[in-house]
């Protein structure tokens, strides 16, 4: 069975490096959602004896993550007029490179953390790919909805990560890391409803303007 | 050690109670008044015990944070500090308990009662801890709870910004201490106070002089005074007692502990320290001198107050470090004994200006002018105040500076050249500070008490209310007290004193203090007794007769004016031309010409030196700095996210 959970590891990679190029604001939620689904799977496939517990617990998060997340994401895209378009800071080149820099970074952070030895290889590494590619989302793009996504896919990563330690106390712990998510997404969604309808868009970069930070120049 | 816990635990409960009461501005004032009076006296109690035996109570209860312990020892030298803690904070309570009816309604009163017991506990916290995490907490809830009472009448520009700078300055000082604490740590096992160990070279007079600009931040010392001319008169006068008479005390406290832990110390911090002492004292009392306003006068007059205490602590850290005990000892106990003097004193006097401004609605001492008349007995307390700041006989002023006399005046014939000279220069500047505080405060009682009314305000005065005039009365009383019982206070102050200096000095207190204090009592008694003698041979001389009252100010002039009077700033004149150097003061004068003059203007104004030429340029230079780093504000979310995850991968990354 490991080797499948090894196939999966590998998807979501794979699937890291798609969030960083993926120019279209629905396949980004889907992509991040279908990330969601498979790190779902993996506590199923990890090998051993599945309790019912366990199997509740996957089923929960991956219906979480799998269908109502990007409901709740699509709907305030198209809510909040926020376009097609995922808007970046930098070219899609460069994301994909620090993408994989980012890969190779946790490679190296993952062969020094002091860990328990992971059953399943390169599950670490991957999971802080994982994060490190939800921080380059939440930096590096303008909309506030690709930020949401941005924490969807760090969630992901945390949850990988949790597998990686795989003791079963971990699931108690993503589930309340889940419900806090949920709630953040809630309230994120209407927050960026409230705003498009407030300011007509929802590119933060325009919304730097509300700061209270005024140039030396401006002083006096 | 209970009843201290019991006070503590009375003022917070108060403080909360008042809080509740916030409807009922009548109840949320007596619920801070009976918990402020009752802690006082549970307190004084417990910190009595010690003074009087001498001995050290310690508690430590378990408390999970991190370094910190929640350890309290109260030793002499604290239970010396909760004395004037405790006396004034009742006092100033019963006061403002009068003091703020006038703002019932228009006032959170609730608000200003739970702060001002969250302070008097914060205090209490400060002097009791043992661990320098607790030490660090009490420091800054005392800044927070005195920065809300200083805001208190936050709808003038004028108080907004004095309570601006106080918490910046605030800030400063605190992060000056958490240097400190950093410095001492290498030296030290842990934070609490009873493991610190004097770090190694270097190191012991960066602790030294960071615990000088972290504390005098607090005591207000030059140059660490800016804040003190402008939040003490934005406070209500009763805050602005216990502010001054107490919570900058806490610096000096400060300065003590850290002492202890220091030692031995070289000869140049006591260098260091006499001559900050002596600048202080001097310029502060010369700046008190010029002021037209009554309440920064007095608090200028604190500055000149603690660095007389500063140039006794100098005088006993320079007789130590040269083996001079006897010196060290009284210049100790005498800078001691000035911080609960002043503590009475100073309180006294801001509530007499706190009456003044209650009763004529201002402060400018060209306004004010023959209140002696409408409120004799402020009037009275006032001048009790003024005689005991100056240091005259029979009250308690005199005797705090006969120890630093005295102890400066054995000096004299020391054998090293050094000591002698701070000696020397002590016995120069104190003479010199206490005849200026004498012109100072003879100005300041002559032109607001006496004469005639010079505006309309204070024509329409009236005398303070009852709970006023009694706190007024005790604290006059205290400082007879002390001018007249001296001799009871040698044994409490040598405890004290022994909880910082070398035994061997501190038991010198009580070789040499005694005589000379019974003398100065004797005298003071004999005094007392002859002013006693004149007033009875007065009534008996005027016994049956009615004694005539003519017009305050007449000169033979056909018809006088109240604005042909000396006012303030012509009082002060001769002694202020003579210090022009030093305090730079602006005329504004219009002249007159011809023989018969028109209208004509005269007036002065007085420059914060220390603001204007060195704050201003230096919070400048501040902010361009931080200017340059402008770049990384952009004001833009990602970015801010990207510098935090920046700092957690490179802190990740470091601690692999």
């Amino acid at each position: 069975m490991h080797t499948f959970a090894e196939l999966i590891i590998v998807f979501v990679i794979l699937l890291d490096l798609a969030l960083a190029v993926t120019g279209s604001l629905a396949t980004c939620i889907r992509i991040a959602a279908l990330q969601g689904v498979v790190a779902g799977l993996l506590p199923l496939l990890a090998g051993g004896h599945i309790e019912t517990r366990t199997f509740l617990f996957a089923f929960a998060i991956i219906f979480l993550k799998g269908v109502v997340f990007p409901w709740l994401l699509l709907r305030a895209r198209d809510r909040s007029g926020a376009g097609k378009e995922v808007e970046t800071l930098i070219s899609y080149p460069v994301s994909i490179l620090l993408c994989i820099g980012a890969f190779i970074a946790s490679s190296w952070l993952g062969s020094r953390l002091p860990l328990p030895t992971a059953n399943v290889a390169w599950i670490v590494p991957a999971s802080l790919a994982t994060i490190f590619t939800g921080f380059l989302l939440i930096t590096t793009r303008t909309k506030a909805i690709t930020q949401v996504l941005g924490y969807l896919v760090i969630e992901n990563g945390i949850y990988i990560f949790g597998l990686a330690l795989f003791v079963e106390q971990p699931m108690m712990v993503e589930l309340a890391i889940l419900l806090d998510v949920f709630v953040a997404v809630f309230v994120m969604g209407i927050a960026i409803f409230h705003i498009s309808r407030e300011f007509d868009h929802i590119d933060t970069a325009e919304l730097s303007e509300l700061n209270d930070w005024r140039r030396p120049e401006d002083v006096k | 050690m209970v009843l201290l816990l019991l006070s503590f635990v009375i003022l917070l409960v108060s403080a909360a109670l008042s809080l509740c009461f916030r409807r009922s501005p009548a109840r949320a004032s007596a619920a801070g008044v009976y918990g402020a009076v009752a802690a006082s006296v549970a307190g004084l109690v417990s910190a009595g015990r010690i003074l009087l035996s001498g001995g050290t109570e310690t508690l430590s209860l378990p408390w999970p944070v991190p370094l910190g312990s929640l350890s309290f020892n109260l030793d002499p030298l604290a239970a010396f500090f909760l004395v004037p803690v405790f006396l004034l904070t009742a006092f100033a309570a019963i006061y403002g308990s009068d003091y703020l009816k006038s703002y019932a309604g228009k006032k959170p009163l609730a608000l200003a009662w739970a702060a001002f017991n969250l302070l008097t506990a914060a205090m209490v916290l400060v002097i009791t801890s043992a661990n320098a995490v607790l030490f660090m907490l009490g420091w800054e809830l005392m800044a927070a709870a005195s920065f809300l009472l200083v805001v208190f009448e936050h709808e003038k520009a004028q108080v907004r910004k004095a309570a601006f700078l106080y918490l910046v300055v605030g800030a400063a000082g605190a992060l000056f201490l958490l240097l400190l604490f950093s410095l001492l740590s290498p030296s030290s096992p842990s934070f609490d106070f009873s493991t610190f160990r004097r770090p190694e070279g270097v190191l012991a007079a960066a602790a030294f002089l960071a615990a000088l600009a972290g504390f005098g931040l607090k005591a207000g010392f030059i140059p660490f005074h800016v804040w003190l001319p402008e939040a003490h008169p934005a406070a209500p006068s009763h805050v602005s007692a216990v502010m001054s008479g107490v919570m900058i005390k806490l610096g000096i406290y400060g300065i003590m502990r850290m002492l202890s832990f220091l030692a031995p110390w070289p000869a140049w911090w006591g260098w260091t320290l006499v001559f900050i002492g002596a600048v202080s004292g001097l310029l502060g009392v010369l700046f008190a001198l010029s002021q037209h306003d009554l309440k920064r006068m007095l608090a200028y007059s604190s500055i000149e107050n603690v660095g007389i205490i500063i140039l006794g602590l100098g005088l006993a850290v320079v007789g130590t470090s040269h083996g001079m005990y006897p010196l060290a000892a009284l210049a100790f106990g005498g800078a001691l004994l000035h911080v609960l003097n002043h503590a009475l004193f100073k309180g006294l006097l801001f509530m007499g200006a706190g009456a003044v401004l209650h009763s004529t609605g201002t402060t400018e001492l060209e306004a004010l002018g023959g209140l002696a008349k409408k409120m004799p007995q402020t009037a009275f307390y006032f001048l009790v105040g003024s005689a005991a700041i100056s240091g005259l006989p029979p009250f308690n002023g005199l005797v705090s500076e006969f120890l630093i006399y005295l102890g400066s005046f054995g000096a004299l014939r020391a054998r090293e050249a050094s000591t002698v000279y701070a000696a020397a220069l002590a016995i120069g500047s104190l003479s010199a500070i206490g005849a200026l505080a004498l012109a100072c405060f003879s100005k300041a009682f002559g032109t607001c008490f006496l004469g005639e009314p010079r505006s309309a305000n204070a024509a329409g005065a009236h005398e303070a209310g009852q709970a006023m005039r009694a706190a007024m009365a005790a604290l006059a009383w205290a400082c007879c007290f002390i001018g007249l019982a001296s001799p009871l206070l040698v044994a409490p102050l040598a405890a004290a004193a022994g909880c910082v200096l070398d035994p061997r000095a501190a038991s010198e207190l009580l070789r040499y203090a005694p005589l000379p204090l019974s003398y100065l009592s004797a005298a003071a008694a004999a005094f007392l007794g002859a002013a006693l003698a004149v007033a009875l041979l007065r009534a008996f001389a005027l016994r049956g007769r009615v004694p005539a009252a003519g017009p305050t100010w007449d000169c033979g002039y056909a018809a006088p004016t109240a604005k042909m009077q000396y006012g303030a700033s012509s009082f002060a004149q001769p002694l202020t031309d003579f210090f022009q150097p030093a305090l730079r003061a602006a005329r504004h004068y219009a002249g007159i010409a011809g023989y018969f003059p028109g209208k004509t203007s005269f007036h002065t104004e007085n420059k914060a030196l220390f603001y204007d030429n060195f704050y201003t340029p230096a919070a400048a230079y501040i902010r361009r700095l931080a200017f340059r780093f402008s770049w990384l504000q952009q004001g833009r979310l990602q970015f801010y996210i990207l510098y935090i995850v920046t700092a957690l991968i490179a802190l990740l990354i470091w601690k692999l």
